[in-house]
């Protein structure tokens, strides 16, 4: 098993705010990492240095074995490296189609523009907006706006595809849907990391999970582990233990 | 679709242009020429200023200083070198180009109203470098010594010589503007005209492309301009740096349709016609620049794509013709 992407020891300050102190995971080829922690715990933080949109306080990232911290984000595209936005980022005056080409051209592959609209066609099927695709952007709703993300991250073909929220704001059949995506795009060989906040989904979906809370990593394991373990419990819903010790307080 | 249709979008641009040259050749009145003249100026001058607005979606304010910075060196060399206009217009186009570089690798990364800001100081602080520059002869400018139009055959020969130049260079302007807006490269200026950031995440270049496409539209309006200056006769910083004429560029590209290749087109042609014809009403005379505040308003509020963005978006159809 090859490793694609080791964080190592990664910090990001603002100022005074530590958003990530020491993170450090190793991602294996061809699985699905999901990662996990309530808001504002510094997930997409993550996704932004790892993408090069914000520069690392400390620490390192290696990509394929090579060290690619603080790379621009367009040189990380074009190493193989997708990602989708948690706010869908459309490129609203150009058609549907017009934007995965945008994807196809520029991304990993950096195909021109004849070889580029096949793929993009053949993208815009498998996440099934092949009907849309003379459509401007703007007009899509935003489940399709979320496929059409997915379809700009994979027309580039990339090695790793970092995915915030993909199922955020989709109802229970949509979610499905997309979780079956997901798991199509992991069978071809593309490993992916997802944030997610639907538990249910992101669990079923995962090989392997990362918790963080105020920017620290407090977790790791598969869901199983992660499930049971009292520091994820304490961070979403508080400390379980605290009901008890407050009544041995009140007993002394 | 079969070949010719592709290129459907660019014929008829290049057809519109054709036929106002045409035009005062069949009416042979020199009156026709300078109106014709005037319009084919404003066409290749909005369309290049379209490859940085229109596609790129950077608002370069000031763009008239390329105008008149190319002017000024090609009026340097042919009055004060001897140069003969060809190569004089090609050194006007060459500096604008290379001074557009420079000057986009340091204010490109200005977005928004900040960078609209810094094109107009980057106009302001030519013109006045300039008006202070004695070898380009400061505040009064140069004048070009007349015997120089003998190695043309003569005033009226170089009249009709610089016409067919001004031609030339608007088909070229076109044929420009339609390759970069059909091209790998402008689909990437396109991506980072709709959002900058998410056209980087995708591998966009935005640096890199940004600077090309300032580059390109600056080395037109500086051939432009050596050529407009040679006609003139003489130069002088104020009429070199007009801001008004940026802003009138602006309302030529918005009025026709930014973004598109024939919109500039339409736009520039509609406006210098509005323009002489307000020009020459006694009630308009004085304010004609309001008029063109007003229209910019209208268009800014009401039909923000431009006439050609409208009619592409109202009828599908039409965008296969309408490139």
């Amino acid at each position: 098993m090859t490793i694609l992407l080791q964080v190592e020891g990664l910090t990001k300050k603002f100022g005074g705010l530590t958003a990530l102190s020491d993170v450090t995971f190793d991602l294996p080829e061809g699985q699905i990492m999901g990662l996990i922690g309530p808001n504002g715990a510094g997930k997409t933080t993550l996704f932004n240095v790892v993408n090069g949109v914000y520069p690392a306080t400390k620490g390192k990232v290696i990509f394929k074995g090579k060290d690619v911290t603080n790379v621009k984000t367009y040189e990380m595209a074009q190493l193989g490296l997708a990602r989708t936005h948690q706010i869908v980022k459309p490129l609203n005056e150009l058609s549907v189609l017009d934007n995965v080409i945008v994807g196809a051209c520029f991304g990993r592959q950096g195909f021109g523009l004849g070889k580029a609209t096949p793929i993009a066609e053949e993208v815009l099927e498998f996440v099934d907006l092949a009907d849309r695709s003379d459509q401007l952007a703007s007009s899509l709703n935003i489940a399709q706006k979320k496929r059409l993300e997915m379809a700009r991250a994979l027309a580039a073909q990339p090695h790793l595809i970092l995915m915030d929220e993909v199922l955020a704001g989709l109802n229970q059949s949509e979610i499905t849907e997309m979780v079956e995506t997901v798991r199509k795009i992991r069978d071809q060989g593309i490993t992916i990391i997802m944030i997610e906040h639907v538990m249910e989904a992101v669990m079923k979906v995962s090989d392997h999970m990362i918790v963080l809370n105020f920017g620290a990593q407090i977790a790791e394991g598969t869901p199983e582990v992660i499930q049971s373990n009292p520091a994820v419990i304490e961070a979403y819903l508080g400390d379980p233990k605290l009901a008890q010790k407050l009544m041995q307080k009140a007993m002394e | 679709m079969k070949n010719w249709q592709k290129y459907l979008g660019l014929i008829i641009s290049l057809l519109a242009v054709t036929l106002l040259a045409v035009w005062p050749l069949i009416t042979s009145k020199p009156v026709d020429r300078e109106v014709a003249f005037t319009i084919l100026k404003g066409i290749a001058l909005a369309s290049s200023l379209n490859i940085i607005l229109g596609y790129t979606g950077y608002v370069s304010f000031g763009h008239i200083v390329y105008f008149g910075l190319g002017g000024y060196i090609g009026f340097y060399l042919i009055s004060q070198q001897g140069w003969s206009i060809y190569p004089s217009m090609l050194a006007g186009g060459l500096i604008a180009g290379l001074f557009a570089f420079l000057l986009g690798k340091a204010i490109l990364r200005l977005r928004g109203a900040y960078f609209a800001l810094a094109t107009i100081g980057v106009n302001m602080a030519v013109l006045s470098f300039i008006s202070n520059f004695d070898l380009l002869g400061g505040p009064i400018g140069m004048t070009l010594n007349f015997n120089i139009y003998k190695e043309y055959g003569g005033a009226a020969q170089a009249l009709q010589l610089i016409f067919y130049l001004m031609v030339a260079i608007t088909l070229i302007t076109i044929i420009v503007s339609y390759l970069v807006r059909t091209s790998k490269f402008g689909l990437g200026l396109l991506a980072i005209r709709e959002d900058e950031d998410a056209a980087e995440v995708m591998g966009v270049v935005a640096p890199n492309l940004k600077t090309w496409a300032y580059v390109l539209s600056a080395i037109f309006p500086g051939v432009i301009g050596v050529l407009f200056f040679f006609k003139n006769g003489s130069i002088e910083p104020h009429p070199a740096f007009p801001l008004h004429t940026s802003i009138e560029l602006i309302v030529m590209v918005m009025l026709g349709g930014q973004g598109t290749v024939f919109g500039p087109i339409l736009g520039a042609a509609a406006y210098q016609r509005m323009r002489g014809l307000l020009l020459t009403t006694p009630i308009f005379k004085n304010i004609q620049l309001s008029v063109a505040g007003v229209l910019l308003l209208i268009i800014v509020l009401f039909i923000p794509a431009g006439v050609v963005g409208w009619i592409r978006n109202r009828f599908p159809i039409t965008r296969r013709v309408l490139q």
